[in-house]
């Protein structure tokens, strides 16, 4: 046990936790926004995957590392507004919409990586962001090292959160999208358009998600790889609930996560040879249930999560 | 422009709903064809030719329905019931790994009886694989969708660890795959050459079963009360949550039968590439078949017709093998939009 206490107290651990958090940190602020403004988005997993084909694929043809991003990004909210047309406009079952975006989105994203590069038998490499020490503030013992050494993407990752926040519930943009998701018809009743707001939300949740997986392939990696992602948009989708649909706990949810698959890492060198790597690598799903379980009875769902709003019909 | 419910639905419209979307993601996957440079109808007769060419051919496409009957079927019953059972890959792994546990010399019966066996306890497995997810979601309100999908994950690695660990068959030459199943409880094969095996008669059968459970029984008129308006359901007396429980248990056994049928029909021993997504597939049957258990047969056979078809046809024009995943990807969203507009008419506002 002591082992593992010492792991604890290295800035490599911290520094590779919060490197694994900024994916989970986008993506679930991506989910978050949906969810708020009443659209659940499935369409999660296979919106990440797009990102990190798409931001790698503009880097690898010659693009900046910025421009991937934005890249990234646009793709993200193009499968956004497909979700949306069908969820927000045509108020289609959210869950097989999602489900249906996931398995499209993954599927085209392979099809357009073996497309544009037919003979990649190892997967070719880009030169991905590098880290960039903050003056001062980097030379500070342990979190120096561990929260000020990162890459640009993980300090847009760990600045949105508050933003992110800012934005939902300080300003009164923040405040529609909020009230599409809990009480639709009263904000249509300040004549607001429940249907723009709502696209806007997917939209732009959808970009959050799709940057997630951009930094899989341009900041944490170098490559991209079938089936990189994993697994890690459900565990957003877990996280958000585990939040209950607040940045700041998403942030905390998000780190508890990171943290153990930092640890699992770690643990698997040291007590490898007892529990077989399986087992660690079950960590984050086992756990993403667990954090559901935990916070089942306090979860208080935005209200109008997961229903159509159809103007003119009666509730 | 207003969306508006219509008066009456044809039969016509509602039965032509599935090959609008099939025929509008042919359409949409030509693109990806023409972007590949191979020229559009050509490769699509050689998807057709590669699925029911030769009778070769048509035995493949067969044997690949048969899983997706089953799990097409496993996700058609509990999206009746608004259950949205995407486990169905965890709980096929579930069934192959009951039918590895029993059937590789623990026990050993006359094929008569050891085939029903190892059917019923795949089935069992598959079954209790979901039994945390409904609980979850009938007494926590726990959205079954995120703890079927993290399921598939933890069960994959469960896998993964008993065919590289205490499961590895010593015979296999240090490739991670568990020990044959005993001869006594392979299924027999229904040709004298092809792979087809019997997993298809019992897929049929159960499509035929739970059709007419769904259509006759009190059961099947629960479940469907249960799907569209659970809340008049319950005043109206029917338990909710027992019917959502036993529904789940029904789907998740059917799961479990594919992952016994691929493994005692179709591999012979357990592997990690069992099932290259059959369970996520399973829900773009289902939808193709608008959760009908008679129409999954056709939409699995479709389906199946589309992987083993775009296998051959890439082969030969060099198109990516994954237009196949775009097309199913495709289907499932555009179905949801023809059977919408067969039941919904757009009406413009001047």
């Amino acid at each position: 046990m002591s082992d593992l206490f010492d792991i604890l107290l290295t800035a490599g651990f911290w520094a590779a936790t919060i490197r694994i958090v900024s994916p989970l940190i986008f993506g679930t602020l991506g989910e978050l926004i949906c969810e708020r403004a009443g659209v659940l988005n499935l369409g999660i997993e296979g919106i990440m995957t797009v990102g990190a084909m798409s931001g790698w694929m503009w880097v690898y043809q010659g693009g900046d590392l910025w421009g991937g991003v934005l890249f990234a990004a646009l793709m993200g909210s193009i499968f956004g507004l497909l979700h949306a047309i069908f969820t927000v406009h045509l108020g289609l079952s959210q869950h097989v919409t999602g489900i249906g975006i996931t398995l499209f989105a993954s599927a085209l994203s392979y099809f357009v990586y073996r497309m544009l590069l037919p003979d990649a038998t190892t997967p070719p490499k880009i030169v991905p962001f590098q880290s960039l020490e903050i003056p001062w503030l980097s030379e500070i013992p342990l979190i120096g090292e561990a929260v000020f050494s990162q890459s640009a993407m993980t300090y847009l990752a760990l600045l949105s959160v508050p933003v992110v926040w800012y934005v939902l519930f300080r300003t009164p943009l923040g405040l529609a999208v909020r009230m599409s998701g809990e009480n639709p018809v009263a904000v249509e009743a300040q004549g607001i358009n429940v249907l723009a707001v709502r696209t806007g939300a997917v939209m732009v949740g959808s970009a959050f998600m799709a940057v997630g997986g951009a930094f899989i392939t341009m900041s944490w990696f170098d490559a991209f790889y079938f089936g990189m992602i994993n697994g890690r948009g459900w565990i957003c989708v877990a996280l958000v609930i585990f939040a209950s649909w607040n940045p700041g706990r998403a942030l905390i949810g998000a780190l508890l996560f990171a943290g153990l698959e930092a640890l699992q890492v770690r643990a698997q060198q040291s007590v490898g040879a007892f529990i077989p790597y399986q087992f660690f690598l079950m960590l984050p799903y086992v756990m993403s249930i667990v954090a559901m379980i935990v916070m089942a009875r306090k979860t208080k769902y935005p209200q109008a999560l997961l229903v159509p709003f159809r103007r003119g019909e009666r509730v | 422009m207003i969306i508006e419910r219509r008066e009456s639905v044809s039969v016509w419209r509602a039965g032509l709903a599935p090959f609008w979307a099939i025929l509008a993601s042919m359409i949409l996957c030509a693109f990806l064809i023409a972007w590949a440079g191979a020229p559009i109808f050509q490769a699509y007769g050689l998807l057709v030719k590669g699925a029911f060419g030769s009778s070769f051919a048509i035995n493949e496409t067969l044997t690949r329905s048969i899983p997706l009957i089953l799990t097409g079927l496993a996700v058609s019953v509990a999206f009746r019931a608004k259950f949205y059972n995407i486990g169905a890959e965890g709980q096929l792994y579930a069934g192959a790994l009951a039918v590895t546990y029993f059937g590789t010399g623990l026990i050993t019966l006359p094929t008569g009886l050891m085939i029903p066996f190892l059917i019923l306890m795949g089935g069992l497995a598959g079954g209790a694989l979901l039994l945390l997810p409904v609980l979850l979601k009938t007494h926590f309100k726990v959205d079954e969708v995120v703890t079927t999908l993290l399921l598939n994950f933890v069960v994959l690695l469960v896998v993964s660890f008993l065919i590289e660990g205490p499961w590895k068959d010593p015979m296999s030459l240090g490739w991670p795959q568990a020990a044959s199943i005993i001869d006594e409880g392979v299924l027999p094969t229904l040709l004298a050459k092809g792979r087809l095996h019997f997993g298809l008669i019992i897929a049929l059968v159960l499509a035929v079963v739970i059709w007419l459970m769904m259509k006759y029984s009190v059961f099947g008129y629960e479940i469907r009360a249960v799907g569209l308006n659970a809340k008049a359901a319950e005043f109206s007396g029917i338990k909710v949550n027992r019917t959502v429980i036993l529904t789940a248990m029904i789907s998740g056994g059917l799961a479990g039968i594919a992952g016994v049928s691929e493994t005692a029909g179709l591999k012979g021993y357990l592997t990690l590439d069992l099932s290259p997504g059959f369970g996520y597939t399973g829900i773009a049957v289902a939808m193709l078949a608008q959760l009908n258990p008679l129409a999954v047969i056709p939409s699995a056979i479709f389906l199946s017709a589309v992987y083993v078809g775009s296998d051959a046809m890439s082969r030969a024009v060099n198109i990516p093998t994954y237009i196949a995943d775009v097309l199913v990807g495709v289907s499932v969203l555009a179905v949801l939009c023809s059977v919408m507009f067969s039941q919904y008419k757009v009406r413009w506002l001047k």
